[in-house]
């Protein structure tokens, strides 16, 4: 394997094809894709084209059946068992018996860290998503947002250097959404982490991410991939800049050319 | 017609009572003690009054006191005046008790109805408005079995079955503390951990899973009454045999529930586990059982009932001469029916209070289910 030493992710043509009682159904098919350290990779692509997929096989919630990955220079199962990695699911998954406090304890106390180092993490990582203060209430006392940047901290809490996001924000409203992407760059920012990031918002995608990955489906595969020539530094109005624009027409472009044999 | 209509049970009580005042006397002529026309008068007085009530224009707090204070005076002076003339009821009576009972239902629709702004106001009318429902039952099977004369050994009285139990309270503990303290809470303990554990067993091992649990499911079918008196047979007279029978009652629902219950999770908090690369311990014990809590509450409620049955029939096949199963099939052969609806009075309050505490119980530890958020 010649993977460069930054590289996080690292997959050689990826394949994933389930056996269903239709037949197989090829959900990822010769995917080659590196991720660097420090990089916000965004998959995007209509659903079934296997962004999902792949998310969960870095996670090793799935197994691949052809090719090579490797994460952090080992292989996902290795990379799981040593915690390497935050993940956030499509919704919050907050467990209803536990106050938010106790939801990002969770896997501190799942990895066995000490008491003392618990309570500050906890702190620590409420203050990283503005959610000061709410630590000693249920999840189900709180609005979407709020349990979408809880179960955010809860992945952020045991300091994985990789965190991988499916669709966090896929069930929010505008406003919303966009007042938590502003707060993710930012906390990406603070803390330099890798972060791989399924959606299927053309913005949100060119909004946060240093490389798009344009995926299509049947079979899932990776039509481009986009190197973003944006600054780091991205205010929302950013939205509005001719090169913001021209990314998002290329997206765009690279989804319809993945489409147009279909329909 | 519309002002009549404001009220049909106060409309009828007051036709119930002109109809009485025609039919009068309450009792047949040659009963030993008849009524004093005074008490006639009163009794006719106080339904009349409360009759009226349902039309004043007043609040309906003040309303359902009155409603409540007339309807149970009348009750009351009524069956009063049955003493020593059992069977003697004549139709006035009826339609009187029938008069104040619709007071009462008309007073229970009012209590209804108040929208208090209180939690203890709130609280005292959830705990009064059953409660006076109650009184109803037990004040027309007083009046009807006392009034009519209904033969003793068909269906006695409460009074008399309240004179009995406060008779033979030192009889009644005795039968509680072998029934109840003895077989049940043993039994319930141990059949209720045993399912529990022999489900998270057939969850950690696959193969008992598959063949343990589906004749778990052909023994809970077996009948109560067949396994008795073998238990009798194997464990003794004493309580332990009816203790054995408890735990066969609630073994299987604690571990069909339980079994059901470990698979309640969701894949996505299970998915969250598994990136933790949780064990299977700290997975049970995080997320699995926590998500599992309403079926096993639900299996400890339906055991609650299911092991106060099962101790006191385990008792009809052999067993010292105390229990509350054994009195009850020794004194309905002996007629003496009050002993054995004392017994039933005193099951059905323990199984409500046992069921009741388990439901508390339930309530504080799954305080966050959607079910049970909103109170």
């Amino acid at each position: 394997m010649n993977a460069s030493a930054s590289s996080v992710v690292s997959a050689r043509k990826l394949g994933l094809t389930f056996q269903t009682s239709d037949g197989p159904v090829h959900a990822l098919s010769v995917v080659d894709l590196e991720v660097e350290k420090g990089d916000f990779v965004s998959f995007i692509g209509p659903s079934g084209c296997g962004k999902t997929t792949f998310l969960r096989v870095i996670a090793d919630l799935e197994k691949n059946t052809a090719g090579e990955i490797t994460v952090n220079g080992m292989t996902p199962e290795e990379a799981r068992k040593s915690r390497c990695y935050g993940y956030v699911f499509q919704a919050p998954a907050l467990y209803p018996w536990r106050t938010i406090e106790k939801n990002v304890v969770l896997p501190l106390e799942i990895m066995g860290y000490s008491k003392t180092e618990q309570k500050q993490r906890v702190q620590r990582t409420l203050d990283l998503v503005n959610l000061t203060g709410f630590g000693k209430k249920y999840p189900w006392q709180l609005s979407g947002g709020m349990q979408q940047r809880a179960s955010i901290a809860r992945a952020l809490a045991f300091d994985a250097d990789l965190l991988l996001m499916d669709e966090p924000f896929g069930a929010l409203d505008e406003i919303v959404r966009d007042h938590l992407n502003e707060q993710l760059l930012k906390l990406w920012a603070a803390t330099e982490k890798t972060i791989c990031f399924v959606t299927h918002s053309i913005p949100e995608a060119v909004y946060l991410s240093t490389k798009i990955v344009v995926m299509s489906p049947r079979p899932g595969r990776v039509t481009d991939v986009i190197h973003s020539t944006l600054p780091r530094e991205r205010p929302l109005e950013i939205r509005e800049t001719p090169e913001f624009l021209e990314i998002a027409h290329r997206v765009r472009e690279g989804l319809r050319a993945g489409h147009s044999y279909e329909e | 017609m519309t002002y009549l209509l404001r009220s049909w049970q106060g409309s009828i009580a007051l036709l119930l009572c002109l109809l009485a005042l025609v039919r009068l006397p309450l009792l047949a002529t040659d009963a030993s003690t008849p009524f004093a026309a005074a008490g006639t008068a009163g009794v006719l007085l106080l339904i009349a009054v409360g009759a009226l009530a349902c039309f004043m224009r007043i609040s309906r707090a003040a309303r359902a006191l009155i409603l409540f204070v007339t309807a149970h005076t009348a009750a009351w002076l009524l069956i009063g005046g049955m003493s020593g003339n059992e069977g003697n009821a004549s139709l006035s009576y009826f339609l009187l008790i029938a008069a104040s009972w619709l007071l009462g239902w008309r007073c229970i629709s009012e209590l209804a109805e108040i929208r208090p702004s209180s939690r203890q106001t709130m609280m005292a009318l959830r705990l009064l408005i059953p409660a006076i429902f109650g009184a109803w039952v037990l004040i027309l099977w007083e009046a009807i079995t006392r009034g009519a004369g209904v033969p003793f050994i068909l269906l006695p009285p409460p009074s008399a079955i309240w004179d009995r139990i406060v008779s033979s309270v030192p009889i009644l503990a005795a039968d509680v503390r072998q029934t109840v303290f003895k077989a049940v809470l043993f039994g319930y303990v141990v059949g209720c951990a045993a399912g529990f554990a022999v489900a998270i067993l057939a969850d950690r091992i696959s193969f008992l899973r598959r063949g343990l649990l589906p004749i778990g499911n052909l023994m809970s079918a077996l009948p109560i009454i067949g396994v008795a008196p073998i238990m009798v047979m194997w464990f003794g007279f004493d309580w332990q045999s009816k203790a054995a029978v408890v735990i066969v009652m609630t073994f299987f629902p604690m571990l069909v529930n339980t079994v059901a219950g470990l698979s309640a999770s969701g894949s996505m908090e299970r998915d969250l586990m598994r990136s933790y690369a949780s064990g299977y311990w700290q997975t049970l014990v995080k997320l699995r059982l926590p998500a599992a809590m309403l079926f096993i509450f639900n299996a400890l409620k339906i055991n609650s009932t299911l092991a106060l049955i099962g101790a006191i029939v385990a008792e009809f096949f052999g067993t010292p001469i105390v229990g509350m199963g054994f009195r009850i099939s020794t004194e309905i052969g002996r007629m003496n029916v009050d002993m054995v609806w004392a017994e039933i009075a005193v099951a059905a309050l323990i199984g409500s209070v046992f069921y009741g505490v388990v439901a508390l119980v339930e309530l504080a530890t799954t305080f966050w289910h959607p079910s049970n958020r909103g109170g």
